[in-house]
């Protein structure tokens, strides 16, 4: 057993290194599959990524009139938190909003010359809601909208709810990142069916300038485990190799998009790629493995029919 | 040892025939020609016996075994009790003549002490205990075939199968070829070989069988090459 065992593991390296074309061939196939997969599998973290920030800006904002009393804002406020959906509300108070404006014009003159002018505080306080889905912003809206329509005349609260201001420009954001996706994902399909159909043709072809040994080896009844054996290791060294490649050829390409990432998507794909080495190297390798393996087996199983 | 009981092969639903209602029977320590035109069927018959291929019909017994009725898992270990050997030798290129038997004896599972001791036993049984470092390319025809005869001889099976071993064999690596073949036989091992060559079977003087059509037309137990 142990004997046969050594015999098949030296005879997959004689072979790897025998059929150095073919070898070479193969894993430069199963490389560049894997080179795509790893792509496409950055792509998508990178999306999903971009997709989580937009979905947090998503809140809805409730502006009060000036002349809002505390108390009835924190009253709207507590009633707003003990909605279910919601998440959470940020009180911003008159004055802060205030100093927040100033902050944000303090190089623009003309701004903070009329501001001065003025005399008095202009801006509302304001509240912002963020709730625990999308897709529940609709019905804290209408809660808002309720809340504003039973509100007496002369002693208004909400100044205005600036929810469907936002809402066109995030569904078109949504729907353009799962457009991408989806058509990221069928490029996936379509590209790793196909490379791994020219992996397995590959395969085929090193195992078919072999089938005169395999037929010799039936004949003088060498056991199937023991025919298939080499050609299994060696597609596990396939495998192997084109995914150790595949992870150096992606590193110099994550290295150089690093910062063009973190600044247009503000996540920096080269730091995502050296936190989660260990699991791409699974999946890389893994899934060179288990392409390399299934394509030997594949290919073997006719030159093992009686 | 071997015994065919009514077996039939038809190939293509009925459209050509192989092998027509043979039987026949191989005792132990037996040495059988079989002679025929070509196409009269006697390569499909040594197939039979390997397992190469099935009857359309009848069974084929090896010792109380229906070869047919093995397993698929078993056949490599039934396949070891035959040694094969054929016309165009089917030597691996790409090894030495040592390498080439010891190849049949790793495929079988034997330690390597084994094989160190088997394989120059059986470059000797054939004459070439000085080219066993030689590869295919640099033997003869008849010295191919006679590493190939070892490789089958090695595992000591209990039977060999020769399909046209000097078919391709000039007059003296012929007669080589049949006396180490004559030599195993009578070292107690049963052979059994198609052959076309009227020379070989006459200076044989044994079991002959022949063959047309997929028929057995005659079966001689001194036999000459009738035909």
């Amino acid at each position: 057993m142990i004997t046969s065992i050594k015999r098949i593991i030296r005879a997959g390296f004689v072979g790897f290194w025998r059929n150095a074309y073919v070898s070479l061939a193969a894993i430069f196939v199963m490389t560049i599959t894997l080179v795509v997969v790893c792509g496409v599998m950055l792509t998508n973290e990178l999306l999903n990524v971009s997709l989580n920030q937009i979905r947090d800006k998503v809140d809805i904002n409730v502006y009060l009139v000036t002349t809002a009393s505390e108390q009835n804002i924190f009253t709207l406020k507590s009633s707003l938190e003990s909605l279910p959906d919601v998440a959470e509300v940020n009180y911003t108070s008159r004055e802060s909003a205030f100093a927040a404006f100033r902050e944000r014009h303090k190089n623009d003159e003309l701004t903070i010359q009329a501001l001065d002018e003025l005399g008095e505080n202009p801006l509302g306080a304001s509240l912002a809601i963020r709730a625990k889905e999308t897709s529940q912003y609709e019905s804290i809206a209408t809660f808002l909208q309720e809340q504003r329509d039973r509100e007496e005349p002369e002693a208004p609260l909400i100044d205005r709810i600036n929810f469907n201001q936002n809402k066109s420009a995030i569904d078109k954001l949504t729907n353009i990142i799962n457009a991408a996706e989806r058509s990221s994902y069928i490029a996936m399909i379509v590209l790793i069916v196909s490379s791994i159909l020219i992996s397995f043709n590959t395969i085929r072809l090193a195992i078919y300038t072999s089938r005169e040994e395999i037929s010799i080896m039936r004949l003088v009844g060498a056991s199937n485990m023991y025919i298939r054996g080499p050609f299994i290791l060696q597609g596990i060294m396939y495998g192997l190799v084109a995914g150790v490649l595949s992870l150096l050829i992606m590193y110099p390409v994550v290295l150089y998009l690093g910062p063009a990432t973190e600044s247009f998507f503000s996540f920096n794909i080269f730091n995502y790629f050296v936190q989660n080495f260990a699991y791409l190297f699974g999946v890389l390798v893994g899934s060179g493995i288990l392409l390399g393996t299934t394509s030997s087996i594949l290919a073997i199983a006719r030159y093992l029919r009686v | 040892m071997i015994y065919f009981d009514n077996v039939s092969k038809i190939y293509n639903s009925g459209q050509s025939v192989a092998l027509r209602d043979i039987t026949f029977q191989v005792a132990p320590n037996e040495f059988v020609s079989v002679v025929g035109h070509s196409g009269a069927g006697k390569t499909t018959l040594l197939k039979m016996i390997i397992a190469e291929d099935r009857p359309s019909e009848g069974t084929v017994f090896f010792q109380s075994l229906n070869i047919h009725k093995i397993p698929r898992g078993s056949l490599p270990q039934y396949r070891r009790k035959i040694g094969t050997v054929f016309q165009d030798f089917k030597l691996l290129p790409h090894k030495t003549a040592y390498e080439n038997i010891a190849f049949a004896m790793e495929a079988n599972g034997r330690s390597d002490e084994e094989i160190a001791e088997n394989v120059p036993q059986a470059l000797s049984l054939v004459d070439l205990d000085t080219k066993s470092w030689h590869f295919p390319h640099e033997l003869s025809g008849g010295e191919k075939q006679r590493v190939a005869i070892a490789r089958a001889i090695v595992n000591q099976p209990d039977i060999i199968i020769a399909d046209e071993p000097t078919g391709n064999l000039d007059p003296i690596a012929t007669y080589e070829v049949v006396q180490i073949l004559k030599k195993i036989n009578d070292l107690g091992t049963t052979v059994i070989m198609t052959t076309h060559n009227k020379g070989v079977i006459d200076a044989l003087g044994r079991r002959v069988i022949t063959m047309d059509e997929g028929r057995i037309v005659r079966d001689d137990p001194e036999g000459r090459y009738v035909l």
